[in-house]
């Protein structure tokens, strides 16, 4: 804030008055565009009070619907994470390594998985499961839904794992060979726990990722998650989609609101504490590795 | 093994190039619709940038599907906005741009901002003692700069938007991951051929992007 408030000093009398122009002018367009869409909602019947009373005064469409919907899309969520975070460690690990035979393939393997979209990975995982094996189809949705998650999100953790550990300084390396450390020890004791801290912010916000990413399967494939219950809700209480999805929308917000409220927090105090010796990296650093071709340190080195 | 491209019963090409359509008319709005919320939320006027803040929260927090979705039930079907679209699949097509723009500029948003953040303070200092007004220190001073360093991170943006074009499949516009749906579950036999065809598809779209977009972040960079 401090650094942006520069861009104009503190209002004088002219300034205030065009400051009250400006928000009576934007107020005014606000309440045209909301009314307009209100005036369209009534036309449709989208605002009568039955299509939004289910929510409030019926607890048959949390515990029938949203809560089990909820339950699905936080199991998925969770699958994928404790699958990719270490299959995410191991390929980051794998990047740095000395040996040419195993960066160069964990490489590809890397940077192929961050340039596909996620939901194709899932599609092609559903068939895999279709053809080569016998899950049954109840389940199915929810393991090729955890297979994209977790192909796509492993090597967006690899990034950032690479990232953190990159960021370290070239001493802490020099200092436990010194000491007579072997490679392993190094990694194990040395650079991954230092990095471990600093990616800490980064990781949460690839949690909100994961948790919108997994809205794919309950569109596509069939997964039985909170965004499906756009079709279930309104089937069984009187086409109320808007409202519905509404009320999805607000669940979804307030989960990942909390998720990316706490990675920022996290940021700040680790950012203010001297545990680590390495850059923090930020929420903003998960979206980097997001994106196939760029290096996810764009702090640090 | 690739033998079912050249039965003529699927439109690759056409599919890829609804998939850049959308890729294109998406980044042009949300870099505009971005823009204006960057600028809203740097702005002297506390409601702006009360709207700009909450805007980009609450939209960023949504899952891109259910904004797509929402887009497509609820203002197409339900609403029965057209965006002046004549058939079913312009109105899918333009529900979807729709969608995505909502979407992808508040991570426009966002990377322009941080943008601004990198802009000296003495820059804007030395504007405000010309004499320059708000919107002068913002278009003539910071912005120009501000775009030059945000290349990389707007690229990244870019690559991740053509990634989530593929979302529009779940509203039933006829891009690739649709085409590749369809052909998945018509050549279950040619599975891995499929998926390898794609994934080219996708990786061509996307990795010169990152390289040609991050050489021009390097030379438009300023140098400080």
């Amino acid at each position: 804030m401090s650094a942006t408030s520069v861009l104009y000093d503190a209002p004088g009398k002219a300034a205030k008055r065009r400051n009250v122009i400006y928000t009576v002018v934007f107020l005014v367009l606000f309440a045209l565009a909301a009314w307009w869409i209100l005036s369209v909602m009534a036309d449709k019947n989208q605002l009568a009070a039955e299509k939004w009373s289910p929510f409030v005064k019926d607890s048959k469409v949390w515990t029938t619907y949203l809560l089990p919907g909820l339950g699905e899309t936080l199991k998925a969520a969770a699958l994928a994470i404790v699958i990719a975070l270490p299959l995410g460690a191991l390929l980051g690990i794998g990047r740095l390594s000395d040996h040419a035979w195993v960066r160069v393939p964990v490489g590809a393997v890397v940077e192929f998985f961050r340039a596909i979209p996620v939901l194709m990975m899932m599609i092609f995982a559903s068939a895999l499961y279709v053809q080569f094996s016998n899950v049954s189809s109840d389940l199915r949705p929810l393991y090729a839904v955890v297979t994209g998650l977790v192909l796509y999100n492993s090597s967006v953790i690899a990034e950032v794992v690479r990232a953190g550990i990159l960021t370290l300084p070239r001493g802490q390396t020099d200092a436990a060979k010194a000491i007579g450390m072997r490679k392993g020890q190094t990694m194990g004791y040395v650079l991954l726990p230092q990095a471990v801290t600093a990616m800490l912010p980064a990781l949460v916000s690839q949690l909100v990722v994961i948790v919108k990413d997994t809205a794919l399967g309950g569109a596509v494939l069939g997964f039985a998650d909170l965004l499906s219950q756009k079709d279930t809700i309104p089937a069984n209480y009187g086409a109320n989609t808007i409202a519905t999805i509404v009320v999805l929308a607000l669940i979804y917000i307030a989960l990942n609101f909390a998720l990316t409220s706490f990675a920022g927090w996290l940021e700040k105090r680790l950012r203010g504490s001297k545990k680590s010796t390495g850059a923090v990296l930020g929420a903003d650093d998960a979206d980097q590795a997001n994106a196939p071709g760029a290096p996810a340190n764009a702090s640090g080195v | 093994m690739f033998d079912f491209l050249d039965s003529g019963q699927y439109d690759l090409l056409g599919a890829f190039w609804v998939t850049v359509q959308l890729t294109l008319y998406s980044a042009v709005g949300s870099l505009i619709w971005g823009t204006l919320l960057a600028g809203m939320r740097v702005s002297p006027v506390p409601l702006l940038r009360t709207f700009g803040t909450g805007y980009v929260n609450v939209v960023r927090n949504t899952p891109l599907t259910l904004v797509l979705v929402g887009c497509s039930l609820g203002l197409g079907q339900t609403l029965q906005f057209t965006l002046g679209g004549q058939d079913f699949k312009s109105i899918g097509f333009r529900l979807a741009v729709l969608g995505l723009v909502a979407y992808t500029s508040t991570f426009v948003c966002e990377s322009i901002r941080s943008g601004i953040n990198t802009v000296p303070v003495g820059q804007a200092e030395a504007a405000r003692a010309l004499g320059l007004s708000f919107r002068q220190v913002l278009t003539l001073i910071i912005l120009p700069q501000a775009f030059r360093s945000v290349v990389a991170p707007l690229a990244n943006v870019l690559i991740a938007l053509t990634k989530n074009t593929t979302v529009a499949a779940a509203i039933g516009v006829a891009e690739a991951s649709a085409l590749m749906k369809k052909m998945i579950e018509n050549e279950s036999s040619a599975l891995f051929a499929v998926f390898a065809v794609f994934a080219f598809g996708f990786i061509v779209l996307t990795l010169p992007t990152g390289l040609l977009l991050g050489w021009v972040s390097k030379r438009v960079a300023v140098k400080r």
